[in-house]
């Protein structure tokens, strides 16, 4: 929502404007929050020129229009990851009313770390301290007023999930707000750091930031190189007093100044921790062995496999079944649209260039996609992934990634977009593109349908296995070879694996229906406007030259019938297409009829790696710039031209006709 | 620590360091001992806590038989790398002068060799990697500086990610300056912290560590960057759980 609109509700109403920040580690309930608080008044949208998302939201709260933003998920304030760049320019550049600091009471050291941290950029903070039902469970009481005491903040405990406490939080915001307090003031650090930190500050005295000049000063003693670049432009000479400031911080404590302000932070985190929580009885130890059991050396991978294959068939199973019914739906639907219209050219391209488009989109997202992200929603917000990724990290080294890479791949078997979307849980930009770029191989539901639809009917589910196998390979190898290619550093693993906790429905619901959105915001259109491209051109007969003018490619090559060629340029679209189109040119379902074994299986490898679809290319172009999606693209033609026909060839050799 | 103390722990080391465990029989063998000698001694190992011993499998080395192990065997391929490059030896003859003279040199003149030697990353003979050092410094600019804060006093050091699951320490250091160090920081393993490890992932995966409360999965180059101190007041014997639960470390 731009500031023009909002000042039109504003005074239309008589309502005053709040901004409102939430701000927290990963696995809090940040999100949860902020969708209790915004419901679907939200819109995700980048930061500017960062492949960060920044999702924003409002609501109407005691005369104000809240605007509330969601920062990422992170733990420190440091330059390390985009995400945390983003965040303390906004905490500091854009003043919001309020950053609710979300902190999680069963684990409320760690927490509280960030917490300090926040405090330094002295805003007007205020700490939601959430998950207290959970923290109960494990024997954890925290004093929310003892709390706000030693923070010198307000502290609303609340239990997002179930909704509570939400009232009280905006309550205190607006209380906040009107009675116009001062802003948050940091904690101490030990005596030595401060005097320390006081040399430092009186060499920072003319410095032009938009930071608070301790917190300049800590980071400068840290050594942040973002804030050294921009303090000493303006004050060489602030550099001897840093080093000399660093030099005696070292003398005195024995370590590096940036491990000992980490330390002193987490000396102030672990103080207010153990002073505000009240009893710890024995936590429950079943889940804990649950949890020890899922990242175990050979037990955890044993579950993982379970629950993988246990996933893709229940919705492979449940997508063939649903896909039935929902295409017997569209065939009346059609028989119906032309009973009632009647046949002719201006109903063929309403139907067929418009209304298509709009079910091809539903018919894979509904049987396949909603399921897929569901069960994906449900390991996320139950805490498996984490092991996941944990377990994953040694294999995913080999492509240049840390285990959480594997995450967004997982999402890719579903689609493809959400997937390079999702690519921004890697820290750096490097990890993000190679992480869509290997996204964008696996095969989707889409390629899962061609590939059982041909290979494993009419060749067997060993073939179709096969051709899987192939694809992993090729991930494999193309991940490696990116990795190498592209300079820079391997980021390794480091993240908090959450305890398991029972997923919500609304909240599932909710990080399903946010999955799905990319679907439907970034895919669908472009599938329907595609689809209407193509229509056009098939209408003015320019499908007939194309289809010349690739069989050298498709016929000589690839030993495929020529029709082929104007179903892989459909297929660009959505790769399902491919086969429903190929039974309709060639006027038969029954591919046995129409195609060698060595052909179906060509055929379903290249659809599998030809192209990413265009929907996933616009997301690749948004994401990472035009000239790298139309890179990958080039580069999954090229190949599955090249080893389309290797593999013909090599199908022709161990005598498969 | 005995002469032949440090020669077990050495040669269990070449096995564990391989992914393997090391067989009664081949570390007989290898020592030039009997086998029932062999028995006796890892009996005694274990009973300090520097081992664990699986029957019909063999031996592996706890964190603290890998501090001390680490400490030797660096000695020992240091001593090797110099007699074949700074005193030009066949590579077939540094290996038994270096286990006559891996007992007697000090870790003042180890640390002393490795700077003189530039530093080496692998030993001469067969190309093994020689165990990273231990000295309370974040790189090697410092280590002059860190070894005369130290005060000659020797703390049990060792990787985090040679601890095995169940075992304990408290972080002494983390190698290496930067952003990778700031992380690890940031998550919670800043110097004095108590950490134990939860699980170790195969093939060379990430440990889940136990730290502050909350569980941390850690990558492997990661593990090694952070360096803990062998928690004295543990008695020789390993949580019972702990030495049963992952026996094997593998690779």
């Amino acid at each position: 929502m731009s500031c023009h609109t909002d000042s039109v509700k504003t005074r239309r109403v008589g309502e005053a404007q709040l901004t409102l920040a939430l701000a927290g580690n990963a696995n809090v309930g940040k999100s949860v929050i902020f969708n209790q608080l915004t419901g679907l008044h939200q819109h995700v949208g980048n930061w500017p020129g960062k492949t960060v998302k920044r999702a924003e939201g409002t609501l109407v709260y005691g005369g104000y229009t809240v605007d509330v933003v969601d920062l990422p998920g992170i733990y420190s304030l440091s330059t390390f990851s985009l995400e945390e760049r983003v965040s303390r320019e906004y905490i500091a550049v854009e003043h919001p009313d309020a950053i609710i600091n979300v902190v999680d009471a069963s684990a409320l050291e760690r927490n509280l770390f960030f917490t300090t941290q926040l405090l330094e950029l002295e805003p007007h903070l205020i700490v939601a301290l959430n998950q207290v039902d959970t923290a109960e469970k494990r024997g954890i009481r925290v004093d929310a007023a003892r709390l706000s005491d030693l923070l010198g903040v307000p502290v609303v405990p609340t239990t997002a999930t179930k909704n509570e406490g939400l009232q009280e939080l905006m309550a205190e915001a607006v209380k906040m707000h009107e009675a116009n307090r001062e802003a948050s003031r940091p904690l101490p650090f030990g005596p030595e750091i401060e005097r320390i930190i006081r040399g430092v500050l009186e060499g920072a005295e003319g410095l032009d930031t938009p930071y608070p000049r301790r917190w300049v000063a800590i980071k400068l003693l840290g050594g942040d190189e973002e804030i050294e670049a921009l303090a000493y432009s303006q004050a060489p000479s602030l550099r001897e007093r840093v080093a000399e400031a660093r030099a005696r911080v070292e003398e005195i404590h024995g370590h590096d100044a940036a491990s000992v302000i980490a330390s002193e932070r987490y000396a102030q985190a672990s103080r207010v921790a153990a002073e505000a929580t009240e009893q710890v009885k024995f936590r429950g130890s079943l889940w804990k062995r649950v949890e020890e059991a899922t990242s175990h050396p050979i037990l955890g991978y044993a579950v993982m496999i379970a629950v993988i294959v246990g996933m893709f068939y229940t919705i492979f199973t449940f997508g063939d079944y649903a896909s039935r019914a929902l295409g017997a739906a569209f065939d009346m639907l059609r028989a119906a649209f032309y009973s009632a219209l009647g046949r002719g050219a201006v109903q063929d391209f309403v139907w067929n260039g418009l209304i298509e488009g709009v079910i091809a989109g539903t018919s894979i997202a509904l049987p396949y996609i909603v399921p897929f992200f569901l069960v994906l929603s449900l390991l996320e917000d139950s805490g498996y992934l984490a092991r996941v990724a944990f377990l994953m990290d040694s294999l995913m080294h080999r492509i240049g990634l840390h285990g959480k890479g594997f995450i967004p791949m997982m999402l890719g078997f579903g689609c493809n977009v959400p997937a390079c979307l999702g690519c921004s849980i890697m820290e750096t930009e490097r990890e993000r593109l190679i992480c869509a770029f290997v996204s964008s191989l696996v095969p989707c539901a889409a390629r899962s349908i061609v590939i059982m639809g041909l290979v494993a009917t009419y060749l067997g589910f060993g073939w179709a296995v096969a051709l899987y196998a192939i694809d992993f390979v090729l991930i494999f190898v193309l991940g490696r070879i990116a990795f190498k290619a592209l300079p820079g550093e391997t980021v390794g693993l480091i993240m908090e694996m959450p305890g398991y906790k029972r997923p919500t429905v609304k909240v599932t619901t909710q990080r399903t229906w946010f999955r799905l959105r990319d679907f439907v915001f970034e895919a669908f259109p472009i599938m329907v406007a595609g689809n209407l491209v193509i229509y056009a051109a098939n209408a003015v007969g320019l499908l007939g030259l194309v289809q010349v003018a690739l069989s050298p490619v498709t016929v000589w090559w690839l030993g495929l019938p020529a029709a082929t060629g104007v179903v892989l340029i459909f297929g660009v679209l959505r790769k399902e297409l491919t086969l429903i189109l190929l039974a309709s040119i060639m006027g038969t379902t029954n591919f046995a009829l129409i195609l060698t074994p060595a052909q179906m299986f060509v055929f379903a490898f290249v659809v599998m790696i030809y192209i990413p679809c265009i929907a996933t290319i616009a997301v690749l172009a948004k994401e990472f710039g035009r000239r790298t999606a139309a890179l990958i693209s080039l580069t999954e033609v090229s190949l599955a031209v090249v080893l389309g026909g290797v593999v013909y060839r090599v199908l022709l050799l161990i005598g498969v006709g | 620590m005995s002469e032949s103390v440090e020669e077990y722990l050495e040669a269990i080391y070449a096995y564990n360091e391989r992914g393997e465990l090391a067989k009664n029989q081949d570390l007989a063998e290898r020592l030039r001992v009997s086998p029932p000698s062999v028995t006796q001694m890892i009996k005694k190992l274990s009973d300090e806590g520097l081992v664990t011993y699986e029957p019909y499998r063999g031996v592996m080395l706890t964190g603290r038989g890998m501090a001390r192990a680490q400490v030797i065997v660096r000695k020992h391929r240091l001593l090797e790398r110099f007699l074949h490059d700074g005193l030009g030896m066949g590579k077939e003859k540094v290996h038994d002068e270096a286990c006559r003279m891996e007992h007697a040199i000090s870790d003042e003149a180890a640390a002393a060799l490795c700077e003189s030697l530039n530093r080496p990353k692998t030993c001469p003979d067969d190309g093994k990697t020689i165990p990273s050092c231990t000295v309370a410094a974040g790189d090697c600019s410092r280590c002059k500086e860190a070894r005369e804060n130290a005060g000659g006093v020797r703390r049990l050091l060792t990787q985090l990610s040679h601890l095995r699951p169940g075992e304990a320490g408290v972080v002494a250091f983390v190698r290496e300056t930067g952003s990778a160090s700031r992380r690890i920081m940031d998550m919670g393993l800043t110097p004095g912290t108590r950490v134990r490890v939860v699980n170790a992932a195969p093939f060379q995966g990430p440990v889940e560590v136990s730290v502050r409360d909350t569980s941390l999965a850690l990558g492997r180059e990661l593990a090694e960057k952070v360096y803990v101190e062998i928690e004295n007041s543990e008695s020789g014997h390993l949580h019972p759980h702990g030495a049963r639960r992952l026996a094997v470390r593998q690779k």
